[in-house]
């Protein structure tokens, strides 16, 4: 039977070397999960995935939470999830201290402002690729372009383009399943 | 109470972001509207250094804002407040995960969620741009056109496909370089 300290451990060791979340921690979670704890196979770790990337949430986290669960309920759940949330808390807090050390200092003020530059391309880049690859047809478009456009020119809270969204999706699934049973 | 807020607030963030790390972003980006903890300056600073450090990106910015609010504590709270409702959900879920995951009902109503976070993400980013590239203040957009023309070589680099492989840390490192030489 797993341990709980199993759980907690592999997902810390997976939080701590993977950089960036999501399919960047693939090969880790492979190596943890599957070759070394034989918590699941293969196709069972591509399940997991596609269900933490539809459900709320870091998919990185649902992950965890998903296997911990699996393995040990509840506890195994929430102790998996404290695993892989750990390494930020502590590397993003130490960062966040000594950025504000030197935030007077004018070599790493140039250096964000370059930075920040680069966020701006890559950021734009990841909302290209999430259209191409979120957007299946005419209806996709409509639902991106009137999200966007509520966004900007109105103050409707995020939440409510999101949930509209699944709405809409939701509602023309069951129009053209009715124009299909006549 | 702060650390009620922060709860409420990153509760409410973990509930609704779906599909990954960067679906955090239009909420942490409605935040610096509704609170002063940061400026949607230091979010790009705050995206930079998620991307950069190890850690899911999601995690690392919510624990990065939180520590903007509220020091150390505020850190703790908002990252632990962030995966309460996945937490619960992914629990429900896993009992009838293929049959959940399956059913056409479930699979449309994602088919109309994604492009609507593709949006609101789309809407988050120009926010960023305005800011960092428009140097938008009270007096209007003052383009900045150096840092205009620098994004979108980034932009159009990002689109050759070997070097859209490349880790993000690499491009934050030769932002950094330009920025240091061209004393941006």
């Amino acid at each position: 039977m797993t341990k709980y300290k199993d759980l907690y451990s592999a997902f810390f060791k997976i939080g701590i070397l993977t950089f960036g979340g999501g399919l960047a921690m693939l090969p880790m979670l492979r190596r943890e999960v599957i070759e070394h704890h034989h918590w699941l196979d293969e196709d069972e770790l591509l399940d997991v995935y596609a269900i933490s990337q539809c459900t709320p949430g870091v998919i990185a986290v649902n992950t965890a939470t998903y296997i911990g669960f699996k393995e040990r309920g509840i506890l195994g759940g929430i102790l998996a999830t404290l695993g892989m949330i750990t390494p930020s808390l502590f590397i993003i807090t130490l960062v966040a201290v000594m950025l504000r050390q030197f935030m007077e200092n004018p070599i790493l003020l140039h250096a964000l402002a370059g930075v920040r530059i680069i966020v701006c391309a890559l950021m734009l880049n990841t909302v290209f690729t999430m259209a191409k690859k979120g957007i299946k047809d005419g209806l996709g478009l409509f639902i991106f372009l009137m999200a966007f456009l509520l966004a900007t020119f109105s103050s409707v809270p995020i939440v409510a383009l999101i949930i509209g969204g699944g709405i809409i999706g939701f509602l023309s699934n069951k129009l053209r399943n009715g124009g299909k049973k006549s | 109470m702060i650390y009620l807020t922060l709860f409420y607030e990153f509760f409410k963030i973990g509930l609704f972001s779906v599909g990954g790390g960067m679906a955090t972003l239009p909420f942490l980006m409605d935040l610096t509207n509704k609170y002063d903890w940061y400026t949607k300056n230091e979010l790009t600073n705050m995206i930079a250094i998620s991307e950069s450090t190890p850690g899911p990106v999601g995690i690392n910015m919510s624990t990065y804002a939180g520590y903007q609010a509220a020091g150390i504590p505020g850190a703790i709270v908002s990252t632990c407040s962030m995966v309460v409702a996945p937490i619960i959900i992914i629990i429900i879920v896993a009992e009838f995960m293929e049959k959940f995951y399956n059913n056409p009902s479930v699979q449309a109503v994602f088919y109309g969620v994604r492009p609507a976070v593709a949006a609101a993400i789309g809407f988050a980013v120009w926010g960023l741009i305005e800011i960092t590239l428009l140097a938008m203040n009270d007096t209007g957009y003052h383009p900045d056109w150096l840092a205009i023309g620098l994004c979108l070589i980034a932009f159009l680099l990002l689109q050759i496909k070997k070097l859209q492989k490349l880790h993000p840390l690499w491009w934050m490192v030769g932002g950094a370089i330009i920025g240091i030489v061209l004393k941006l």
